[in-house]
């Protein structure tokens, strides 16, 4: 399990609008080329220094192919970064004012506190 | 030495921007209200005329990041880039560029390491709304310099309350012993009760207006102490799971001073936020 590398995931998505719309658009395909490339790239390093052990598990992988932000919460996972990640894919798609942020929080009714640790 | 004119603290609200600029049926109908309170907010600034602006924020994970997070960061640079590609995306923020006050920053790297802050710096820092709101509130014209200091609210394991009290405190022992002519104001922003990616998000008020009425009297009124008690790392989960960014309120509280009741107070509340805005005059209220 690791929570750090979800946030990675979220992290570095999130910030480039290609990788944004790639995941948008196939999740499965961008998960899995994101891991495959970019899950072990240092940030600040060339690409000889890269991670050699970072790896997601299944029910992470499961959670981020099917864009389940529900269950990234429940993992852990910065809400802040799936919040904001899941807004530039899916606002766009709501017709009135923060319709999705609405329909995010109703996902998520279910979770009471304490809520699951996010740290890292 | 400096003189340390005006201590604001405010919340930052990354929809003030893009509400405040619409026109016609884009314009939210709480927008003119906004305005009319951001705009005297921003005359107690301007009133106390200020040279350079020390402005404490948190990096949102734009460019601070787990494989390297620093608790507490000073800028020290010529110049700031602002705004990242996904605050344009989600808020409509301009970029922007700021001038860096470099020798403000490295009397307050080496006073603060001298006094016990193992503080983190950067050389080159593109700082995102936690500093680039309270400049389009406080000081549009963005013609000061400025020092950014980054806390970490953000990220666990974070430092505790108590910690970032005295971190302000420190700060305006800094300014106040920076051989300077110049006239600093200390700017910080942070959350009252806050909820981001989670089940209590975008709600018709902030998420606990209780614990909000609660922590705009301690600001108010300058009760650290009682603050204090009754604020924890564990505690400020209750109220909202982003609600740790109110931190930085208490470090500006610290430069503020205990006992020290704001000059200046007023509150706007908002969909999915209070709206918090204080400010006090160290050396009393400017002509």
């Amino acid at each position: 399990m690791s929570k750090y590398l979800l946030n990675k995931f979220l992290y570095t998505v999130d910030r480039d609008p290609d990788l944004v719309e790639r995941y948008r658009t196939d999740p499965a395909g961008a998960v899995a080329r994101w891991e495959a490339e970019y899950a072990g790239r240092l940030l600040n390093c060339v690409g000889d220094e890269a991670t050699t052990w970072l790896a997601f598990d299944d029910a992470e992988r499961a959670a981020l192919t099917a864009h389940d932000y529900p269950a990234l919460f429940a993992l852990g996972a910065h809400p802040f970064l799936t919040l904001t990640l899941f807004i530039g894919m899916f606002e766009r798609d709501y017709p009135e004012p923060l319709g999705f942020q609405h329909e995010y929080a109703r996902r998520l009714s279910h979770m009471t506190l304490p809520y699951p640790d996010i740290a890292t | 030495m400096a003189e340390l004119v005006a201590v604001i603290a405010s919340t930052h609200h990354p929809f003030y921007y893009r509400a405040s600029t619409s026109v016609g049926p884009d314009r939210p109908p709480f927008a003119d209200e906004w305005v009319r309170k951001i705009e005297a907010f921003r005359a107690t600034l301007t009133r106390a005329a200020p040279d350079v602006l020390v402005m404490v924020g948190s990096d949102h994970f734009h460019q601070l990041w787990l494989d390297n997070m620093p608790q507490f960061l000073v800028g020290k640079a010529p110049m700031y880039d602002a705004n990242f590609y996904n605050e344009e995306r989600e808020f409509g923020l301009p970029r922007m560029l700021l001038k860096g006050q470099e020798d403000l920053s490295a009397h307050i790297l080496r006073e603060g390491l001298d006094a016990g802050f193992d503080l983190a710096f950067s050389n080159e820092l593109r700082i995102d709304h936690s500093i680039t709101c309270p400049i389009i509130t406080l000081r549009p014209e963005a013609d000061l310099p400025i020092v950014p200091i980054y806390t970490n609210i953000f990220a666990p394991p974070l430092p505790q309350p108590k910690r970032f009290v005295q971190l302000g405190g420190a700060i305006r022992e800094m300014v106040e012993s920076w051989p300077s002519h110049l006239r600093v104001a200390v700017i910080g922003t942070g959350h009252l009760s806050l909820e981001l990616g989670g089940p209590r998000q975008f709600g018709p008020a902030g998420p606990d207006p209780e614990f909000d009425r609660k922590a705009v009297g301690w600001i108010a009124g300058g009760d650290i102490e009682e603050c204090l008690g009754q604020v924890s790392l564990e505690s400020l989960h209750l109220p909202g799971n982003a609600t740790h960014g109110f931190m930085d309120f208490m470090l500006m509280m610290g430069v503020a001073g205990g006992g020290r009741k704001a000059d200046y107070v007023d509150t706007y509340d908002l969909f999915h936020t209070m709206e918090a805005y204080f400010t006090w005059y160290p050396k009393g209220v400017p002509a």
